[in-house]
């Protein structure tokens, strides 16, 4: 049997999901299922960049916190967590998120888990830059009530 | 620890820096994501020696600190050392 792997990155510069998910994939064969959750900019809005700004001594370390939580509540073969920082265009990769498992339901709630935990909680600060200018984004109400659901 | 026992305290005073960081929205407020200012003995002297509109900003509830990454907890009062660095948070607006 494969060893469980868990792999998380804070990534500076673009990423390549198709990559990273072929590569994931390929190390798991003996995963029944593999759940992904990829987050790009959203077009529209005259949104021209979306910046993402984290905090070296806490943004990486809660994220490795937040995959240990993710792996002891379900079994899974594998999970990989890799979140952008820095400024990107509309269509640009944030966030992938992928868990492997035997049985798809873990795969799948394993997933849904971990993203919403990083939309609340991981120490990102984001601003939008929409007619050549910057605006911070304040906290959603609906990331609250995702995060809720989980007790 | 150090060398600085050797100077007098004057001067021991003087070569005390601390590094503040600014993250998010605080960051505009302040002019710049971080910057160095003279160590006081509490976090509370440090945010006194800012201007009033920046120290009222950092002093809202919904402002985390963070000194040298570890997060403080609400009633913890660090002793503040040269070197440190003190990290202002506010509200994290979601990957």
């Amino acid at each position: 049997m494969a060893e469980a792997t868990t792999d998380v990155r804070l990534a500076t510069g673009p990423f390549d999901p198709a990559h990273e998910l072929e590569a994931f994939t390929a190390a798991h064969p003996e995963a029944g299922g593999i759940v992904s959750f990829l987050g790009q900019v959203r077009a529209g809005g005259g949104v021209e960049a979306l910046e993402l700004q984290h905090y070296e001594p806490l943004t990486l370390p809660a994220m490795k916190a937040l995959a240990a939580r993710v792996r002891e509540r379900w079994e899974l073969d594998g999970l990989l967590l890799i979140h952008r920082s820095g400024v990107m265009e509309p269509g640009a990769p944030i966030v992938l998120v992928a868990a492997a498992a035997r049985h798809r339901r873990d795969a799948f709630a394993a997933a849904d888990f971990a993203m919403d935990h990083l939309k609340s909680e991981s120490w990102f600060w984001k601003r939008e830059k929409a007619g050549g200018e910057w605006r911070w984004i304040e906290p959603r109400d609906q990331d609250f009530e995702d995060i809720a659901r989980w007790g | 620890m150090g060398t600085g026992m050797d100077l007098p305290s004057s001067e021991r005073e003087s070569a005390s820096r601390i590094t503040l960081v600014f993250l998010g929205r605080l960051e505009d407020l302040a002019g710049g994501g971080s910057r160095a200012v003279a160590a006081a003995s509490s976090i509370d002297a440090v945010i006194d020696a800012l201007e009033p509109q920046l120290a009222r900003a950092l002093r809202e509830p919904r402002v985390k600190l963070a000194v040298n990454g570890i997060l403080l907890q609400d009633n913890d009062a660090p002793v503040l050392r040269h070197g440190d660095e003190i990290a202002f948070l506010p509200p994290v607006s979601g990957g």
